[in-house]
C-alpha cells in the first residue's frame, strides 16, 4: 500500500502536455463578465454555492446576534415584537434553507462528488448552472422583501392558520412560501444530477462497495431530498393558494385541517434535518479516515446506518406534533421510531470512535473541528432521547431546551464538520493552505462559544422559557442565563471573524499546498490544487475503497476519450465497469436566462395567481433556447453511433 | 426602490396610533350635506395602503357586529357594502361620517365611542369590500365559510359618486 | 431524581422539574431516568473518545504513511462496537418503556369524577368557563386564572378561537395545543396550593410572549367559596363616583368588546370583566391588577403590549378615576 502522488506537472511528457493543452481548450469556461453567467464547470458553480451559502449563514448569524441582545435583558425594546418576530423566522428560515441544505448537500456535494468518483464535470452541467441561479435569486428575493419590511414573520415552519389567510395580512408569508419554492426546484435539480452522477459517471473499479462514504453520504440525501421535498412544495403551495387563490386547503370552517399542513411540512420538516446532517456524517466519515491514517473501520456498517437513517428519517415526523394530541397507539409507534433513530448514529460514532482508536491520530485543524464534533452531536443526540419520549416532550416541547437541542444536533452535526470540510477542502480548492494556527484559534473560540451559548438553553428551557418569545418577565429566574448565553455569541462571532480573517490571508499568502497536502485517499487529491476544468487529465481507475492508498503500482488509466469535445466515460452502476462514452454540453448563458425567467415567474405569483400562468411563457421560450439542437454535437453523435440509432 | 417603497407602505404595522389617532371619533361631518365642525385632518391613505389595517379593518367589522345587519357585505338588513350602490356617498369621508354618526333606520352611530383610527380601519375594510383597494392590500378569504370571493378577488365596482369630490367646508 | 430536583433554580412556579401534580411528577419521573441513562452514556462514549485519541495521537508535524489495517486490533474493534451497540439498544428499551408507562399513566386519571373547565385560547388571552350541567345560567366565565379544588381531577376541554395556541402549566401536566377546527381534553390534577405559572407555548402571533395564565390550586371549601361568587352577576355601583364610572364603561368603547354581567355591556370580544377585581394580573398575566397598573392599560394598551387587541382610550382625568373605581369594585 502507498500513495500514489499525482504526476506533477513538470514530469509531464510530450503528448501529455498537448493532451493538457488541448483539453484546457474543450473544457475552458468563457471569459469577460456575460461568460461569469455563462459558466457550467462543477467547480465553478460549486465555489459560488459555498460562497453564496456562507453569505447568508453570516447573514442569519447577525439576525440572531440581533436576537441576543434583545434576549439579554428582561423586557427590553431593542426590537420590536414585530420586528423580533420577522427576525427569528429570517433566522430559522435563512439558516435551513439558505445555509444548511445548500451549504451541506449543493454546496459540497457539487464540487467533491465528479472529484471524488473521477470524472470531468457533473451530469446535466447547465442544469447545475440553473438551480445555482434559482437559488440565489430566492435568497435574493426573500432579503429584499426582509429589507422592504416584508420579512416572513411566522416561523420557519409558517404553521397555519396563523400563516394563513386571514391572520397574516400583507405578502410577508406568501414570500416565505415562494421562497420555498426557489429552494425546491435548486434542491431536486442538485439531487438528480448527484444520482445520475453517482450512478453513471463512477471512475471505472469503482464498485458500489468501493464508492469513498462521502458520496455514499450525498448519495442518500440526495434520495431523500427527492422524496421529501414534494411534500413541502405541496404544502407551501397549498398554503400559497389559499393565501392568494382563495382555496380552502386548511379552513376549519368548511373542513379543511389546520393539522393537515403540519403533517405534510414534517414529513418534509423531519428528513431535512437529516438532510443537514448526513452530509455532516459524510464529511466525518472522511476526515477520520485520512487524519487516523487507515481504512475506516466498518465500511458497511457506516453504509447501512446511512441508508437505514434515510429510511428511518421519513419514520418520525410526528414527533413534533405531540402536543396536538396524537392517540396514544401512534404515540407509542412515533416514540418507538425517534428512539430506533439513535441506533444507527450511535453505530456511526462507535465506528468513528473505533477507528481512530485503531489508528494514528493527526490532529490538524480539520481534525479539531471533527473532535468538537463529537463532543456536541453526542449532547444533541442524547438531548434528543428527551423530546423523542412523549410524555418528556410534552414537557420540552417548544420550549428553549428544544432550541438547545436542535442546535446542538445542527450546529454540531453540520456547522462543525462544516468548518472542518471548509479548513480540510480549502487546500483542494485553492492550491493553498489555511493557517494553522488561525484554525486552531477560530476552533477553540467557536467550541466555547458554542457552548457558553447554548447549554443554558437547556435549564432555561426547563425553568419554563418557551420558544419564539420577544422577551420575558423579570422576576422568572431566566435573565442570567439569557444573558450568558449572549455573551457566548460574542466569541462565536469572533472566531467566525478569524475564520474569514484565515481565509482572506490564506488567499494570498498561504503555504502552496500542491496535489495532496494531507495524504489523503480518495480521487479528488489525485489532481492537481486546484483542479483544472477538466479535473483529471488521465481519468483514474480505482482499485479499492482509498482509491490512491490502494492503487496498484502500475494503476491503468482510462484512455479512448474523444479530444475534441466534452466527453466522459459512463460506467454500469454496480460494478462500474465501463460502459460507453457521452459528451457533455458546453457553457451556454440560457441557464441563467431561464433562471431570470422562473424567478420572474415565481415572484409575480406572489401577487396574483396569473403569474405562473403568463410568467410560463418567457420560461417555455428559454427552455426552447436552452435545448436548441446544437449541430456539431448532433453531427458528432451520428459520427461516432456514442447514441446508438435504432 | 419603487417596489420598496410600496412594499413598505403594505406592510405597515402601526400599532400604537399616537394620540392623534387614539382621538375618539366625535361625529364631525366632513360633508357639505351635513351639520358639523371641520373635517379631521386625517391621512387615510396610510390605513388604505396598509394590509395590516384593512385586516384590522375586518377584525373590527365582526367584533363590533356590523356582520350581524350587513352581512359578509351583502347586506340583509343593513345595506349591502360591496356593490356600487352608496346612499349616502361612497367616498372615504362620507363612509367615516356614516359609521361616526349613524344613519336613520337602524345605523348606530359609533361617534364617541371608538377611536378615530378604528374609524378609518373599518372605512378601509368597508371599501375593500367593493374591490376599492389594490389587491395586494385587501383581505384574502377568512377562515370562515366561504360567501362571497375574497375582497382581493373582487372586481372594482364604480358608483355613480365616484369622480365627484366631496364638498367640503372650511373650518369654521 | 431528588438530585436533579434539588438544582437551584429548579423550585419555581413555572418549570416541569417542581410538580404540584401526579401528572407533571409521572413525567418528571421518566424525566430523571432519561437524564441519569443519557448522562452516563454521554460522560463514558465522551471518556472514550479523548483517552483513545490521547493515546493514539501522531506528536510529529508530518503527516504518516496510512498504516494497513490488522486484523486483530479490527477484531478487538468489532467487538467493542458490537457490545456497545447492544448496550445501546438495551437502554434504549429501558427508555422507551418507562415512557410507554408513563404515557399509559398520564391517560389513566380519575376521568370520570373529573371537573370540566373549558379554556380559549384567544389572540393574546384565554378564555375559561366552569360549565354547569344542572343550572347552565350559572356557568362562570372568566378569563386567564384558573381556580381549581386540590386533589380533584381536572378535565382541559380546550380549544382556539382563532390560531393555534398550546396550554402549558408545567407544573401540573405537559403541554398540549388548541387548534381552530379541533377540541381537545386534557386530564390533570392539582395536589399542591399555590399559584402555577402558565404559559402559551405555540408561536401565536405578534404577543406569543405575553400570553400567561396561573392555575389557582386551592382547598376545595375556598374552591366553592370562589365558585359562588363568581356565578354571582356584577356589585351594583353605590356611591356617586362608581355609579358615574360604570356609566364611563357604558358609553365609552369598553362596552363594544367586554361583558359585565348585570349590565347592558354583553359583548364577547375581550375578556369577561363581571368580576375583574377578583383577578390578580390584567393583560393575560402581564400586569399586576393595580389600579395603577389598570389606568395605564385602559389609556393606552399598545404601548404596554404592542399589537393587543385593545384600542387605545382618551378618557379625562375624571372620567377614568370614575371608571377605575367601578372596576374597583367587581370583586
Amino acid at each position: 500500500m502507498s500513495v500514489t502522488p499525482s504526476v506533477p506537472q513538470a514530469e509531464l511528457t510530450e503528448a501529455e502536455l498537448k493532451q493538457a493543452a488541448q483539453l484546457e481548450y474543450i473544457w475552458q469556461e468563457p471569459k469577460g463578465f456575460i461568460g461569469w453567467f455563462k459558466a457550467v464547470h462543477h467547480t465553478t458553480i460549486g465555489i459560488r454555492y459555498v460562497v453564496t451559502a456562507f453569505c447568508f449563514f453570516l447573514v442569519a448569524g447577525l439576525l440572531a446576534g440581533a436576537m441576543r441582545i434583545q434576549l439579554a435583558f428582561p423586557e427590553s425594546h431593542f426590537l420590536s415584537a414585530d420586528k423580533y418576530n420577522q427576525f427569528f423566522t429570517m433566522h430559522g428560515s435563512t439558516m435551513m434553507f439558505l445555509f444548511a441544505v445548500p451549504m451541506m448537500f449543493e454546496a459540497l456535494s457539487v464540487y467533491l462528488v465528479p472529484l471524488m468518483v473521477g470524472t470531468r464535470n457533473i451530469a446535466f452541467p447547465r442544469l447545475n448552472a440553473y438551480s445555482y441561479y434559482l437559488y440565489l435569486f430566492g435568497g435574493i428575493m426573500f432579503y429584499v422583501a426582509f429589507l422592504s419590511n416584508t420579512g416572513a414573520d411566522n416561523g420557519w415552519f409558517s404553521y397555519v392558520p396563523l400563516a394563513g389567510p386571514d391572520y397574516a395580512p400583507g405578502k410577508r408569508a406568501d414570500f416565505w412560501a415562494q421562497l420555498i419554492t426557489f429552494t425546491e426546484v435548486s434542491g431536486l435539480a442538485v439531487a438528480v444530477e448527484i444520482l445520475v452522477t453517482v450512478f453513471k459517471l463512477r471512475a471505472p473499479g469503482m464498485s458500489l462497495n468501493r464508492i469513498p462514504l462521502f458520496v455514499w453520504g450525498q448519495t442518500i440525501v440526495a434520495f431523500m431530498v427527492i422524496f421529501s421535498l414534494p411534500a413541502i412544495m405541496l404544502s407551501s403551495t397549498m398554503l400559497l393558494l389559499d393565501r392568494t387563490g382563495g382555496t380552502q386547503f386548511f379552513n376549519p370552517a368548511v373542513g379543511g385541517d389546520v393539522l393537515l399542513y403540519q403533517h405534510l411540512f414534517w414529513w418534509f420538516g423531519h428528513p431535512e434535518v437529516y438532510l443537514i446532517f448526513l452530509p455532516g456524517t459524510a464529511v466525518v466519515s472522511t476526515i477520520v479516515t485520512t487524519f487516523s491514517r487507515r481504512h475506516v473501520f466498518g465500511y458497511l456498517v457506516l453504509v447501512l446506518s446511512l441508508v437505514s437513517t434515510g429510511f428511518l428519517a421519513f419514520g418520525l415526523w410526528v414527533h413534533h406534533m405531540f402536543a396536538t394530541g396524537i392517540p396514544q397507539i401512534a404515540e407509542s409507534y412515533f416514540t418507538a421510531a425517534s428512539m430506533m433513530i439513535a441506533i444507527p448514529s450511535g453505530a456511526q460514532i462507535f465506528c468513528w470512535i473505533a477507528t481512530m482508536a485503531t489508528g494514528k491520530v493527526v490532529l490538524k485543524t480539520p481534525m479539531w473541528w471533527v473532535l468538537g464534533f463529537f463532543f456536541v452531536f453526542i449532547m444533541g443526540g442524547m438531548t434528543g432521547i428527551f423530546v423523542a419520549s412523549v410524555p418528556v416532550d410534552l414537557q420540552v416541547h417548544d420550549t428553549y431546551f428544544v432550541v438547545a437541542h436542535f442546535h446542538y444536533v445542527l450546529i454540531g452535526g453540520a456547522v462543525f464538520p462544516l468548518f472542518g470540510a471548509l479548513a480540510y477542502w480549502f487546500p483542494k480548492v485553492t492550491g493553498r493552505m489555511l493557517s494553522e494556527k488561525l484554525g486552531q484559534v477560530s476552533f477553540w473560540l467557536f467550541f466555547v462559544g458554542f457552548n457558553v451559548t447554548f447549554f443554558p438553553m437547556h435549564l432555561v428551557g426547563i425553568r419554563g422559557m418557551p420558544r419564539r418569545v420577544y422577551t420575558y418577565p423579570a422576576n422568572m429566574g431566566w435573565t442570567l442565563l439569557n444573558q450568558i448565553e449572549s455573551i457566548g455569541y460574542i466569541f462565536i462571532f469572533l472566531s467566525v471573524l478569524i475564520f474569514m480573517w484565515n481565509v482572506f490571508r490564506s488567499l494570498r499568502r498561504g503555504a502552496l499546498a500542491g496535489p495532496n497536502p494531507w495524504m489523503a485517499g480518495t480521487l479528488e487529491w489525485a489532481t492537481t490544487s486546484p483542479p483544472p476544468k477538466y479535473n483529471f487529465l488521465h481519468l483514474p481507475t480505482v482499485n479499492g475503497r482509498e482509491a490512491l492508498w490502494d492503487a496498484a503500482p502500475n494503476q491503468p488509466i482510462v484512455t479512448g476519450l474523444d479530444e475534441d469535445a466534452r466527453s466522459v466515460l459512463t460506467t454500469r452502476t454496480l460494478d462500474a465497469e465501463p460502459e460507453g462514452k457521452d459528451e457533455f454540453p458546453g457553457p451556454t448563458i440560457w441557464p441563467f436566462l431561464a433562471a431570470v425567467a422562473t424567478t420572474a415567474a415565481f415572484v409575480a405569483s406572489v401577487f396574483t395567481p396569473w403569474g405562473i400562468t403568463l410568467g410560463a411563457i418567457p420560461i417555455a421560450i428559454t427552455m426552447i433556447g436552452w435545448f436548441w439542437p446544437e449541430k456539431q454535437p448532433a453531427a458528432r453523435r451520428r459520427e461516432r453511433e456514442i447514441w446508438p440509432s435504432e | 426602490m419603487i417596489p420598496c417603497c410600496i412594499s413598505c407602505k403594505r406592510e405597515q404595522r402601526v400599532f400604537d396610533p399616537g394620540s392623534a389617532g387614539a382621538q375618539i371619533a366625535n361625529g364631525t361631518a366632513l360633508n357639505e350635506v351635513h351639520a358639523g365642525g371641520a373635517p379631521p385632518m386625517m391621512d387615510m391613505s396610510q390605513y388604505e395602503s396598509s394590509a395590516y389595517a384593512v385586516t384590522e379593518g375586518k377584525r373590527l367589522y365582526n367584533a363590533f357586529n356590523c356582520v350581524g345587519c350587513h352581512a359578509q357585505g351583502g347586506g340583509a338588513i343593513g345595506p349591502p357594502l360591496m356593490d356600487s350602490k352608496w346612499i349616502y356617498g361612497s367616498h372615504p369621508q362620507q363612509i367615516y361620517s356614516d359609521i361616526v354618526q349613524g344613519r336613520p333606520n337602524g345605523m348606530p352611530s359609533f361617534g364617541g365611542k371608538i377611536p378615530d383610527y378604528q374609524v378609518w380601519e373599518l372605512v378601509a375594510y368597508v371599501r375593500s369590500m367593493s374591490g376599492q383597494l389594490p389587491s395586494d392590500v385587501a383581505p384574502s378569504r377568512s377562515d370562515q365559510m366561504p360567501v362571497a370571493k375574497a375582497e382581493q378577488a373582487r372586481q372594482k365596482e364604480h358608483p355613480a359618486d365616484e369622480n365627484e369630490q366631496p364638498v367640503q367646508r372650511n373650518a369654521p | 431524581m431528588s438530585l436533579l430536583a434539588s438544582v437551584p433554580g429548579f423550585s419555581s412556579n413555572q418549570t416541569a422539574l417542581n410538580p404540584a401534580g401526579p401528572a407533571a411528577v409521572h413525567i418528571e419521573h421518566t424525566f430523571a431516568l432519561i437524564f441519569w441513562v443519557t448522562a452516563s452514556v454521554y460522560v463514558l462514549t465522551v471518556a472514550t473518545l479523548v483517552y483513545f485519541v490521547w493515546r493514539r495521537r501522531h506528536t510529529f508535524d508530518t503527516i504518516p504513511e496510512p498504516a494497513p489495517t490488522s486484523t486483530e486490533s479490527d477484531r478487538f474493534a468489532t467487538r467493542a462496537v458490537t457490545i456497545a451497540m447492544a448496550v445501546t439498544v438495551i437502554l434504549l428499551f429501558i427508555m422507551l418503556i418507562s415512557s410507554f408507562i408513563t404515557s399509559h399513566r398520564l391517560g389513566k386519571m380519575n376521568a370520570e369524577q373529573a371537573l370540566t373547565i373549558n379554556v380559549y385560547g384567544h389572540q393574546w388571552w384565554w378564555e375559561v368557563e366552569y360549565p354547569n350541567q344542572a343550572e347552565p345560567y350559572r356557568m362562570v366565565t372568566t378569563a386567564n386564572e384558573i381556580h381549581v379544588p386540590v386533589g380533584t381531577a381536572i378535565r382541559i376541554h380546550g380549544t382556539s378561537r382563532d390560531v393555534i395556541h398550546s396550554f402549558w402549566a408545567p407544573n401540573i401536566q405537559g403541554k398540549r395545543d388548541l387548534l381552530p377546527g379541533y377540541t381537545t381534553d386534557i386530564l390533570m390534577q392539582v395536589d399542591k396550593p399555590g399559584r402555577w405559572r402558565g404559559q402559551c407555548a405555540e408561536y401565536c402571533g405578534l404577543q406569543h410572549a405575553h400570553m400567561s395564565f396561573f392555575m389557582i390550586g386551592e382547598s376545595q371549601k375556598d374552591f366553592d367559596n370562589w365558585m359562588t361568587a363568581q356565578a354571582q352577576s356584577s356589585a351594583q355601583p353605590a356611591t356617586p363616583q362608581t355609579k358615574h364610572g360604570q356609566q364611563v364603561f357604558l358609553t365609552h368603547s369598553c362596552v363594544l368588546c367586554h361583558t359585565i354581567r348585570g349590565t347592558s355591556a354583553g359583548s364577547r370580544v375581550g375578556p369577561d370583566l363581571t368580576h375583574l377585581a377578583s383577578r390578580s394580573t390584567i393583560a393575560a398575566g402581564m400586569l399586576p391588577n393595580t389600579v395603577g397598573n389598570l389606568g395605564g392599560w385602559i389609556l393606552n394598551p399598545q404601548a404596554l403590549k404592542p399589537g393587543s387587541r385593545m384600542p387605545p382610550n382618551q378618557i379625562s382625568g375624571q372620567d377614568l378615576q370614575d371608571l377605575l373605581a367601578y372596576l374597583e369594585t367587581l370583586r
